[in-house]
């Protein structure tokens, strides 16, 4: 197994996903501003996928590149965690969505900007500081919510104990994480991340979840039925016109 | 033609191509041109994207491929490179004035954040109003017209404008 290239191409669908989420939104967020935050914060996932593939590609050697690894595999050989992969639900599951995920992905890339490995280091210096503003935007969301109107915390909240039990995933480890020279132990993320969503929570009036049920699966292939139709989206139309470009 | 001529010949070509984006800025005062070499007739450049996403790449890679040709070179390749990150320190006192006498709050110096997420609150300075230069402005966005500014409103003359944010 090339772990180092299963590890890569991992981020990279976790970051792709992301992306290909948050842009149903286009057109559809509650205000105009939202709906170019939204825009823009895909952008940057996209902007972080389309880099880390080109690496996953290059590390694979079997001459891959980013749009071969977005457009050509099928749902069981994606990578990333079930969290990104979520219909997007209502405007407050998405908020959640956005803050547990950009905090993991803030923590992970401060990690790996000392990478000794350069590409990689370089990708993550850049991300971690464009995560900052995601998380932020998160943030200040989860608390406008949280700590608004009865219906709006109501949501919220139901939001956070939602999307909770898919947080778990984000901190397991297993035999890629183990075996990839460049890999961050995610279970070594957990504190920190506890530590910042806890303090938002608090600031939301919200209520930390118990922890329980904690799916996984999206690591190994095992996605979820909602992702299916994902993947079916974003790839149709290279399927259809392979190679088209305008 | 020696090298170091056509080195300065293909250097000065690429760096005088404006951001498409931000039309005030060329992109050596952007800072995102990094390096330009040049062996026998064929001109690297090589280029730090603001962003990883940054969608005026494109428009760039082909403006300066465009640009080092004119010079009378024939063959341009466009390196990307991730490190060392850019950052909006790298722009000068002369790319900031140029970005305020464009209705442009430049960003703040030395505030390229360490990166770290601190929830809620991130110690930036309030950017004043590029028209009037109050300081009481207030944000409406946080992201704006484009990935790289962020929306905000002159309380003094009323006046929207955007803000180069500090990354």
């Amino acid at each position: 197994m090339n772990a180092d290239h299963h590890y890569v191409l991992r981020l990279g669908d976790d970051a792709l996903i992301a992306a290909q989420r948050l842009i149903q939104w286009c057109t559809r967020a509650p205000a105009l501003e939202e709906d170019v935050a939204l825009a823009n914060i895909a952008l940057d996932q996209l902007g972080q996928a389309r880099a880390l593939l080109t690496m996953a590609g290059e590390l694979e050697g079997r001459g891959r590149d980013e749009d071969a690894l977005a457009y050509e595999r099928a749902e069981s050989e994606f990578g990333n965690v079930l969290l990104v992969e979520l219909a997007n639900g209502d405007f407050a599951f998405s908020v959640a969505k956005m803050l547990f995920f950009g905090a993991y992905q803030n923590l992970l890339y401060q990690e790996l900007s000392a990478s000794a490995e350069p590409t990689l280091a370089g990708i993550a210096a850049k991300a971690v500081k464009e995560t900052a503003y995601h998380v932020e935007h998160a943030a200040l969301w989860t608390v406008r919510l949280g700590d608004g109107t009865e219906e709006s915390h109501r949501r919220m909240r139901s939001a956070v104990d939602e999307v909770w039990p898919y947080t778990h995933e984000l901190f397991t480890g297993d035999e890629v994480t183990e075996a990839a020279s460049i890999a961050v132990r995610p279970e070594s993320l957990r504190p920190a991340w506890s530590e910042l969503v806890d303090e938002v929570l608090t600031d939301a009036t919200l209520r930390r979840p118990e922890d329980g049920w904690a799916p996984t699966g999206g690591r190994t292939g095992a996605h979820t039925e909602d992702f299916g139709y994902l993947i079916g989206e974003l790839q149709v139309l290279h399927r259809a016109h392979p190679g088209a470009r305008w | 033609m020696s090298v170091d001529t056509a080195t300065a010949r293909a250097y000065a070509a690429a760096a005088s191509v404006r951001d498409p984006e931000i039309r005030v800025l060329s992109l050596a005062e952007l800072g995102i041109l990094r390096g330009v070499e040049v062996t026998a007739d064929r001109v690297v450049v090589t280029i730090t994207p603001t962003y990883l996403g940054c969608p005026a790449m494109d428009a760039i890679r082909g403006d300066v491929v465009d640009a080092v040709l004119a010079a009378g070179f024939t063959d341009v390749e466009i390196v990307t490179s991730w490190s060392p990150p850019w950052t909006t320190d790298w722009l000068g006192d002369d790319a900031r004035d140029k970005l305020r006498a464009a209705g442009i709050a430049p960003p703040a110096h030395h505030a390229g954040p360490a990166g770290r997420a601190v929830p809620l609150v991130l110690h930036r300075p309030t950017p004043c109003c590029p028209r009037c230069g109050a300081t009481d402005t207030e944000e409406i966005g946080r992201f704006g017209s484009t990935a790289c500014k962020a929306l905000r409103r002159c309380a003094h003359c009323r006046e929207t404008f955007d803000h180069f944010k500090e990354i």
